[in-house]
């Protein structure tokens, strides 16, 4: 197992810029500045467990659930077909759907509440096939829309590159033996795929918690996100104390929760390929 | 695959190259390090100030005022100048975060309003020099609003259900509540921000977004009747879209202005002295109230402004309007207490 | 089974989705108006004063800099790292992911400001100010996480068999890495690649708090502008970034299609 030392740049890497920082923030979790000086404390801990903040948690959990699932529903076909024979040799077609993205996210996000705004140009159009006016911009519905929009690459690409270059002679004796598309999809495709879905879930999970922009702009700011709370305690309120305990509480919750959905990722790649 | 490496190192060499042509020429000269908000000064401004001093400006921007703050604080960032706004100079002189000007190389800190000097956040004018000022209003459209605007109230009017715009920011949306109900937008009273508090819950259903400055093209292309601004804001939506007018509350409202000061730690304090002193010059002021479209603190560089802006009430406001009006306090020690507060309203159903 | 039509017409839908906000900024990066709310007329004044900006063409420079750096370097730590955990025991893979996972979690006010702590108070040992070089620092730290993700996938499904038979034919453990493993997880790295320089490009909160006096970014420049709302210059510079992408890929396409069919040719 010689090859776990290509891992140890990187190991004293995260040493520096993640396991210093890491001890900052536990830290501050875990102390409290009075006149006396530092002391040891949970009582920031403690404090995240009423109800008002309890509910900013939870909202922000479900609203990236949400967004990570609407993601794979809509990413998984594209990156299916873009793998797929028709597509394969067009290897360009992929980065269409990153290029979106090299646009400043304000800038394009701007250009969205354009769109979905009341007289904008999805209104007009409803309005010019005298449909009803639909009030799209200030709604769940558009922080929906403009989180799968944002963060939709970071799904379509992973599941991609693990079903380019998949094993198509599995797929073929499974038709030769007379499996069906759905069949085929359903018991080979999925299960070998599922690395790449598990790193899509991630990269748009993980991020999305702690969004609140495309929320407070599109949204209509209705509400605030777990993302906001923590910025506003390390900027306006300037507790990075509670800020800190916060984020610490999210990562512990994210890691159990990314810790059970690696036990699938686990029985799957055991039966699956060996 | 290996067309995109060779797509990246092809960047990467044209890259190399705007480097090094970049980084040839001119000759070690004077450093000032300017800090301030994005879009908000005249830029050939900044290059008759170099050329005319032969000092090299360094000029970078920020997007709020908490933002700047954390960024000096934490000792990530080492400018001479930087504009700041009212509230936030206050805390920063508490916290010893800036240097006393020498007003003796500021002559012409002569042109700025009296009515500027002297006010709570910089008590002795010691420490800031007024850049921009402002107000917070109403700005509502006319065809949407056929009742007259002077009150606060009208934003807790069923009529208007979704058809207002708060700001998405603790102190001036709690502000606002505070002065509908009469009260000081800088109260450290817990009774009146539990009333402010109610007061916005109240309110929530009808309010169609707490936004930010977005507000601007949703107000100029009509999606609500009536917003919460600031009167920069006021000024450029009303030029775009004629419906629309701005209004100081009967109640009063919060009077803001930023600053120039100058940072702790300075390298170059004479130089940060000139360039105060120049963006007060009549013409420099003028030039800089011109392309932002905000208020000037400046006497002389107001005679030189369109008899139209100068007679604008959203603009250049009578004292009869600023009756009431206050400017923000730091409020360090309740700070924690309005964003609590904050965080109930958002969180409330 | 869909047919070949049901699915070209899906990736045009998912195509007018992520481009039909692009294609409104085009049309506005022409609007005599300030404002996104209204059409004023035809202008091209934008595009002039976005050339007469020294401020935000270097800027932009150190975007790309940044970006194209910062993608390349964490792609190569990050894909030797994926190797590396790859082959590590359960207990220590955990951990070390679990750590890999933080900057991803942690929001960015906590990462950008930790950083911005982190090289102040190292400042006195190493010399090093906050700038152009510890920007760039926190831009691979925050990357490499997404690297590795992106690798992960292609290295469980890589047939182990094959690295074996070429150890026992005789072949040195790092030729195998670079002749068997490399190109086949190779989908992988260039995913990596790319995610990484798209989140690079866009990146605000972290960059404002590690960068330092005179060093800016197109995001940092486009937030301060917030305020006072978004110049429309800024739409010109996004038009004319993303035409040159556009025209750039469509060469490298055509050619490529060149290259496919002279082989086909030869083949022949």
């Amino acid at each position: 197992m010689r090859r776990t030392c290509y891992a140890y740049p990187y190991l004293v890497w995260m040493a520096i810029f993640i396991v210093v920082p890491l001890f900052l923030l536990l830290f501050y979790t875990f102390t409290v500045t009075t006149h006396e000086g530092i002391r040891l404390t949970l009582e920031h801990i403690k404090r995240i467990w009423e109800p008002l903040y309890l509910m900013v948690l939870l909202r922000s959990i479900l609203l990236a659930l949400i967004c990570t699932v609407v993601c794979l529903l809509i990413g998984y076909p594209v990156a299916l077909i873009l793998s797929g024979k028709e597509y394969s040799q067009n290897k360009v077609l992929a980065l269409l759907f990153v290029i979106p993205m090299w646009i400043n996210f304000l800038v394009r996000t701007y250009a969205w509440m354009s769109l979905l705004g009341r007289n904008g140009l999805i209104d007009m159009v409803m309005e010019f096939l005298h449909l009803p006016s639909v009030q799209l911009l200030y709604t769940d519905h558009a922080v929906v829309l403009g989180m799968v929009y944002n963060f939709l690459p970071f799904m379509v690409l992973p599941i991609y590159s693990v079903l380019t270059k998949m094993d198509k002679s599995i797929i073929e004796a499974a038709q030769d033996l007379g499996a069906d598309y759905i069949t085929v999809l359903k018991r080979i495709i999925i299960p070998l795929s599922l690395p790449g879905v598990i790193s899509g879930i991630t990269m748009v999970f993980m991020p999305a918690v702690t969004t609140f922009i495309i929320s407070r702009l599109l949204g209509g700011g209705q509400y605030i996100l777990i993302g906001n709370l923590i910025e506003q305690q390390f900027i306006v309120v300037g507790d990075w104390h509670f800020g800190s305990a916060i984020s610490f509480v999210l990562t512990v919750i994210i890691l159990i929760t990314m810790g059970i959905m690696r036990k699938y990722d686990k029985e799957y790649e055991g039966g699956a390929i060996w | 695959m290996k067309k995109v490496f060779r797509v990246f190192g092809l960047l990467l060499s044209v890259m190399t190259l705007v480097g090094i042509l970049a980084g040839c020429g001119s000759a070690p000269k004077a450093q000032l390090k300017v800090y301030n908000w994005g879009d908000y000064i005249d830029e050939s401004v900044i290059d008759e100030f170099e050329k005319k001093y032969n000092i090299d400006v360094i000029y970078d921007t920020f997007a709020t005022n908490e933002e700047m703050y954390v960024k000096i604080k934490g000792g990530g960032a080492d400018y001479d100048v930087a504009f700041p706004s009212d509230y936030m100079i206050e805390r920063m002189i508490k916290e010893g975060m800036l240097e006393k000007i020498d007003f003796n190389n500021v002559p012409n800190y002569k042109y700025i309003d009296e009515r500027f000097k002297n006010l709570p956040y910089d008590p002795n004018n010691e420490y800031s020099v007024p850049y921009m000022w402002g107000t917070v209003g109403i700005l509502y459209n006319k065809k949407m609003v056929d009742e007259p605007v002077d009150s606060w109230k009208i934003l807790w009017d069923e009529k208007y259900k979704k058809q207002i715009f708060m700001l998405d920011s603790s102190r001036d949306s709690i502000g606002v509540a505070l002065k509908m109900l009469g009260y000081s937008l800088n109260t450290r009273n817990m009774d009146e921000l539990e009333q402010a508090k109610e007061a916005l819950i109240k309110q929530k259903p009808l309010v169609l977004s707490y936004v930010g400055d977005e507000v601007k093209d949703a107000m100029i292309s009509g999606q609500a009747a009536l917003a919460v601004v600031w009167s920069g804001d006021a000024i450029y939506t009303k030029r775009e879209n004629p419906d629309l007018d701005y209004v100081i509350p009967k109640e009063g409202s919060n009077m803001w202005v930023d600053a120039m000061v100058i940072l702790k730690g300075t390298k170059n304090k004479k130089a940060a002295e000139q360039f105060i002193n120049f963006m007060c010059e009549p013409e420099i002021a003028f030039r800089n109230t011109d392309y932002i479209g905000y208020s000037t603190p400046n006497t002389e560089a107001r005679k030189m402004l369109d008899p139209e802006i100068l007679n604008d009430r959203t603009a250049y406001p009578t004292d009869e309007d600023l009756k009431n009006c206050e400017v923000f306090e730091a409020l360090s020690d309740v700070i924690k207490e309005y964003d609590r507060v904050w965080t109930e309203v958002k969180a409330a159903r | 089974m869909v047919g070949r039509i049901g699915k070209r017409i899906y990736l045009y839908l998912i195509l007018l989705f992520l481009y039909a906000p692009i294609v409104m900024l085009v049309v506005y990066s022409f609007n005599e108006s300030r404002s996104m709310g209204r059409w004023n007329g035809f202008t091209l004044k934008w595009y002039a004063e976005l050339f007469k900006d020294t401020e935000v063409l270097r800027a932009l420079y150190n975007t790309l800099a940044i970006a194209v750096l910062s993608a390349i370097i964490a792609t190569v730590i990050g894909t030797a790292a994926a190797i590396g955990i790859h082959e590590m025991k359960r207990v220590k893979k955990a951990i070390v992911m679990n750590l890999t996972y933080l900057p991803v979690i942690n929001p960015d006010i906590v990462t950008g400001v930790s950083l911005m702590l982190l090289f102040v108070f190292t400042k006195p040992f190493t010399g090093m100010g906050l700038g152009f070089f510890t920007m760039l620092l926190a831009h691979i730290t925050f990357n490499i996480p997404y690297v590795i993700l992106s690798v992960m996938p292609k290295l469980k499904q890589l047939d182990r068999h094959i690295y074996e038979a070429a150890l026992d034919l005789g072949a040195t453990p790092f030729y195998a890495l670079r002749k068997i493993i490399i190109p086949q997880i190779m989908p992988g790295i260039v995913t990596g690649l790319l995610l990484t320089f798209t989140l690079s490009i866009d990146d605000f909160v972290i960059s404002f708090f590690t960068t330092g006096s005179g060093v800016s970014n197109i995001a940092i420049y486009v937030y301060s502008m917030a305020r006072r709302g978004v110049n429309p210059k800024i739409n010109a510079l996004s038009t004319i970034m993303f035409l040159t992408v556009l025209i750039l890929l469509l060469i490298v396409n055509k050619r490529m299609n060149k290259d496919n069919s002279r082989v086909k040719e030869s083949l022949r």
